[in-house]
């Protein structure tokens, strides 16, 4: 079985947000980045795929070179194999338009791509990709079992959860819940080491469609301070939020 | 033109969400001189639309699949859009509403755009902007198709009042050809959603333990509010995934948000900065969730809360 995990590369969850160029491109200036944690859920959980059945995993991002280091863990975390699509992403669509031109090349069997990143947040990549392919998506996949090609899945819902069948191919939006995240694996000095050595391919784009464009970014308004209550009077905290917030 | 918005109900009622898309859907539709078209999936009755300004609606029974189905609601929306020529589409941040959108744009050729927290800045080109890095800062995307997909944030538009008389027409469930299929839905029914709640109590590691949360669960119950919870709290397994807040987890975009013994790590504070007012109870004056809040109270929760609760419960009587 071939799995191809859809890897965005983020800033760290803990970066501060600044952007240059009058506000019209984010700031990497000082950042950390990191494999998108949705992402990054979905791969360990196609990692046990590989160690329980020998599934084939292929990992894929759309990005430029900047994006190699967190392809290189991916590959120390235990994926077979890179893929680098060498151009920077311009929208969702985009990204869904390069990664259904490489599954035409080459099919996979299952597609994980993370929920959404955590940069743009557009969670659209995985419903756009599958509609393309014309196959089955689930978002907010919380649970995954195969059984030959029948899988038993799980789709966070609000209030509660969805249970679902299915049969491959298909696409899954991944998420925490699929597994823990005292499940992610850090990579130990052999799987760096075997690392150097697995293929990191890089492809040039396959095509140049796209739907939207960002035109300028804003960070939002300075907070004023809080207004402290004592512990003691509780009438007062009530009398803000009924009066002053009007939120009671 | 025409605006179409995606309403959906639960047990019969139509969701709060879906009359903030109409309200939503009804300002854009006001600015273009456009008619609003809402699509309601198994309404009881759809009475509460002619109070929201809507122009026609398509109700759409479901009874042949009683389980949400992306490719059926998607094509059935479609459908609409098509016969209606419609430009712009309004889904709610609703788990199906975000699930079904990049599915529907992707049919329709248009473009998508989530997170819409304000009305379009431009309608030719449809310009409008959106939070992303997890609230940490907001863009202005441009579309660049003839229709766009818009998914509103909650609470970010509110909901909004117009009469108006619709005419109502039947609207046929599109058949099923996916091979994905829902065999059960584990729900709870009784409780208030994170999504839908103009109240969320949050719970962090101060609360020492899951034994503790019934102060979490009383005090959301005196509000009628939804219960949420930080990520170790999550990740310990002290409460269930789907209440933990943050970058990882879910965004909370809420009227009043407490923030009971969490100390406010940076991707917690992003996950709740789209919610209006923010309390904080902490017994450390250094916990960082004080910058972000606008009242505080330093003080043992297990002082506080119930004292809160009890004089909420005194002010109901």
């Amino acid at each position: 079985m071939n799995i191809l995990v859809c890897i965005s590369n983020v800033p760290d969850t803990t970066s501060k947000i600044n952007f240059k160029d009058e506000n019209k491109s984010f700031d990497s200036n000082g950042i950390q980045f990191i494999i998108n944690p949705n992402d990054e859920f979905g791969l360990t959980r196609a990692i046990w795929l590989q160690q329980k059945s020998g599934a084939k995993v292929t990992v894929v991002t759309v990005g430029d070179i900047s994006c190699e280091p967190i392809l290189r863990k991916c590959l120390a975390i235990g994926a077979d194999k890179a893929i680098r699509i060498d151009v920077v992403p311009q929208d969702g669509y985009f990204v869904a338009s390069q990664l259904a031109a490489l599954h035409k090349n080459t099919p996979y069997d299952l597609i994980i791509t993370g929920r959404e990143s955590i940069d743009y947040n557009g969670g659209m990549v995985g419903g756009i990709l599958a509609t393309l392919l014309d196959l089955p998506y689930l978002a907010n996949c919380i649970q995954m079992e195969l059984e030959g090609n029948v899988t038993t899945l799980q789709r966070e819902i609000d209030g509660g959860k969805e249970i679902l069948s299915g049969i491959l191919p298909m696409v899954i939006g991944a998420q925490k819940g699929l597994v823990e995240e005292s499940d992610l694996i850090i990579p130990n000095m052999r799987g760096i080491m075997q690392a150097r050595q697995k293929p990191l391919e890089v492809l040039s784009a396959f095509s140049d469609e796209n739907t939207s464009k960002v035109n300028i970014f804003e960070k939002p308004p300075a907070k004023g301070p809080v207004k402290l209550v004592d512990a003691g009077d509780i009438d007062a905290l009530i009398d803000l939020l009924q009066n002053e917030a009007k939120v009671l | 033109m025409s605006i179409v918005v995606f309403i959906e109900s639960q047990n019969g009622v139509i969701k709060k969400s879906g009359l903030e898309v109409t309200s939503y859907g009804r300002a854009i539709a006001d600015l273009n001189g456009d008619s609003l078209v809402a699509v309601v999936f198994n309404p009881e009755s759809t009475v509460i639309l002619n109070s929201h300004g809507v122009d026609k609606i398509y109700s759409v029974n479901t009874s042949n699949n009683k389980f949400f189905n992306v490719d059926q609601y998607s094509s059935t929306l479609a459908n609409v859009v098509e016969r209606e020529g419609a430009n712009i589409i309004i889904v709610s941040a609703s788990a199906d509403g975000r699930y079904l959108a990049p599915i529907l744009a992707t049919k329709l050729k248009a473009a998508f755009v989530s997170n819409v927290v304000a009305l379009p800045s431009s309608f030719n080109p449809i310009i409008v902007k959106r939070s992303c890095f997890t609230n940490k800062a907001f863009n202005e995307t441009e579309s660049k198709k003839s229709k766009t997909v818009l998914s509103l944030s909650s609470n970010a538009f509110g909901v909004h009042e117009k009469a108006s008389s619709p005419e109502v027409i039947e609207q046929k469930f599109s058949e099923a050809s996916s091979s994905l299929k829902v065999t059960s839905v584990d729900k709870v029914i009784d409780k208030v959603t994170i999504a839908d709640a103009d109240i969320v109590i949050s719970g962090g590691r101060g609360l020492k333990g899951p034994e503790n949360w019934h102060l979490i669960e009383d005090l959301a119950e005196v509000l009628g509010a939804a219960t949420a919870c930080s990520k170790p709290v999550s990740d310990m397994g002290w409460r269930p995934h789907s209440e933990h807040v943050g970058q990882t987890g879910k965004p909370v975009a809420t009227n009043l948000y407490f923030a009971i013994g969490i100390s406010g790590a940076i991707q917690h504070l992003a996950g709740i900065n789209s919610s209006k007012i923010k309390v904080v109870i902490n017994n450390d004056p250094e916990a960082p969730f004080f910058k972000a809040a606008d009242y505080g109270i330093v003080g043992d929760a297990f002082e506080v809360v119930p004292k809160l609760i009890e004089k909420l419960k005194a002010l109901q009587q």
